[in-house]
């Protein structure tokens, strides 16, 4: 384990390192040299484009210890719902169930189901009902979660997803290509889920 | 500074500076047809040419201030919707690194245009062509290269489902080991910057964290869910071009707009201060006009009196 932390320690640090001098000249980080040296030898006269990671901003190493809060990066395709919030615990609904991720979490990339998303800070809990995506972990006490759709579960209108459930249930029974089972199994899942979380 | 200002002066007044006398102005390098001969002899000089075209310089100016009106209202409300998708790539990033130097065999870069990579010997690259701009562009010298072309990008504005169905279809008609989208990234209204994002297959994702390196520390990553991690990696890979793509599609389209709006502001400019050197000219024309008038009748009163 002390291995991995130092292991990654370098790894920031490094980067860190090279996203500093990144403000001062385009062309620098470390690992892209090669790069920008391939760059260099075919098209001398034009800058080199930069990269994403010299835009972002750099993460935080891995402590030695485990920190008291989870730091949450929950982002939408239209919207970054948190950045960078301090939290207690999130709970994610991973295909495999509902998993709560805690400060000193093992590193972990989890799919995610349609499901509830809730946010413990202290004495509260946000619950965001998601429809899909990916939950990403890391050794830093750092957890994103990217999510294609995601609402404020009292935004759920229950008539509407009763209504959603039967027609997806119909359309399952109707259905005669792979294709339309598929889609309509989808539906169904979504839908109940939907259900259960208003209901639970 | 001052010998500029005095050459633009001069060469404001250099039509009617030499032609001081009346008979000169007969020959006053203004356009030719400023001066029309009637069947007597009478001289009288017409500014009509002038005013045409200060009337088609003031109808280009309208034009322009219009268009950039329209390219600040759209830049306006795609840039809200780019800066909110800032947080979508991020995560991923974090995750798997960024590799622009991955060594690959097959890359497939994405672009609107106005990029050109090149690569080594071994590598293959093809090119998917997004909008007709870039197709203009490449289908010259690298038409063997083009994989894909996909136009009328902007018909409606862009949201996820339009691009995830977009990126569907290009993974699924694309066998690549490295994505390469290029795109111009928003900074502000003046400036962008061009920049290249990698999405790298699974497979090279594997290969890349075998040989340790940036991506040494994935395999520390536990993975949940799903039967393999192959195929845990695969979705993520799918899931992180679209979201790349969103984010450079939106990132462009500012771009776009804003080097619209700033040359359509250019222009606008441009056309107003030729419209201020026509109209010192017209005035100067139609003083000239008078004031050749009225030597006339004042000569012809004179020779009359005796």
């Amino acid at each position: 384990m002390f291995r991995q932390a130092s292991r990654l320690l370098a790894r920031t640090t490094a980067s860190r390192r090279s996203r500093a001098f990144s403000s001062d000249v385009p062309a620098t980080p470390a690992q892209d040299s090669n790069f920008i040296e391939s760059w260099t030898k075919v098209i001398p006269n034009i800058d080199p484009p930069k990269t994403p990671s010299s835009f972002m901003a750099p993460r935080p190493a891995t402590p030695s210890s485990i920190p008291t809060k989870l730091t949450v990066n929950f982002v939408l395709p239209y919207a970054s719902e948190l950045s960078g919030k301090e939290v207690d615990m999130v709970i994610v609904p991973a295909t495999t169930g509902q998993m709560g991720v805690l400060p000193g979490h093992v590193p972990t990339i989890a799919e995610l189901k349609p499901g509830i998303l809730s946010v413990h800070e202290g004495n509260d809990v946000t619950k965001y009902f998601l429809s899909s995506g990916f939950a990403l972990i890391h050794a830093n006490s750092v957890a994103d979660i990217i999510a294609v759709e995601a609402v404020p579960v009292d935004h759920l209108d229950p008539a509407l997803v009763q209504k959603g459930l039967a027609d997806f249930t119909q359309k399952l029974n109707s259905a005669t290509t792979d294709l339309d089972k598929a889609e309509a199994q989808i539906g169904i899942d979504v839908h109940s889920a939907m259900n259960s979380a208003i209901t639970g | 500074m001052a010998m500029a200002a005095l050459r633009r002066e001069g060469s404001r007044f250099a039509p009617l500076l030499s032609p001081r006398p009346i008979t000169a102005v007969r020959s006053s390098p203004l356009a030719p047809s400023h001066e029309d001969e009637g069947p007597i002899g009478v001289r009288y000089i017409s500014t009509q040419v002038v005013r045409n075209r200060m009337k088609s310089v003031k109808n280009i100016q309208k034009i322009t201030k219009a268009m950039k009106m329209v390219a600040a209202s759209k830049l306006r409300a795609i840039q809200t919707k780019t800066e909110n998708s800032r947080g979508l790539w991020q995560p991923f990033t974090a995750l798997l690194g960024d590799l622009p130097s991955a060594d690959v065999k097959k890359n497939v870069v994405i672009s609107k245009g106005l990029h050109k990579l090149n690569s080594g010997p071994e590598k293959e690259t093809k090119y998917v062509i997004l909008g007709e701009k870039a197709k203009a562009q490449l289908i010259r010298d690298s038409k063997k290269d083009i994989e894909l072309i996909m136009t009328e990008l902007q018909k409606n504005p862009l949201n996820y489902t339009q691009v995830s169905v977009l990126a569907d279809e290009i993974l699924k008609n694309v066998e690549y080991d490295a994505l390469r989208i290029v795109f111009n990234k928003f900074q502000s209204v003046v400036s962008f910057v061009p920049t290249v994002s990698t999405v790298l297959s699974p497979e090279i994702v594997e290969r890349e964290a075998e040989s340790g390196g940036k991506l040494g520390d994935l395999d520390s990553y536990e993975v949940e869910g799903g039967e393999t991690k192959g195929e845990i990696l695969q979705n993520l890979a799918e899931f992180q071009f679209s979201c790349v793509m969103f984010n450079a599609l939106l990132e462009n389209a500012c771009s776009e707009q804003g080097a619209r709006m700033s040359a359509m502001d250019s222009s606008s400019r441009n056309a107003g201060d030729m419209l201020d050197r026509l109209t010192l000219t017209y005035n100067r024309t139609r003083q000239a006009s008078i004031t050749t008038e009225l030597i006339e009748i004042i000569s012809g009163a004179s020779a009359l009196e005796g």
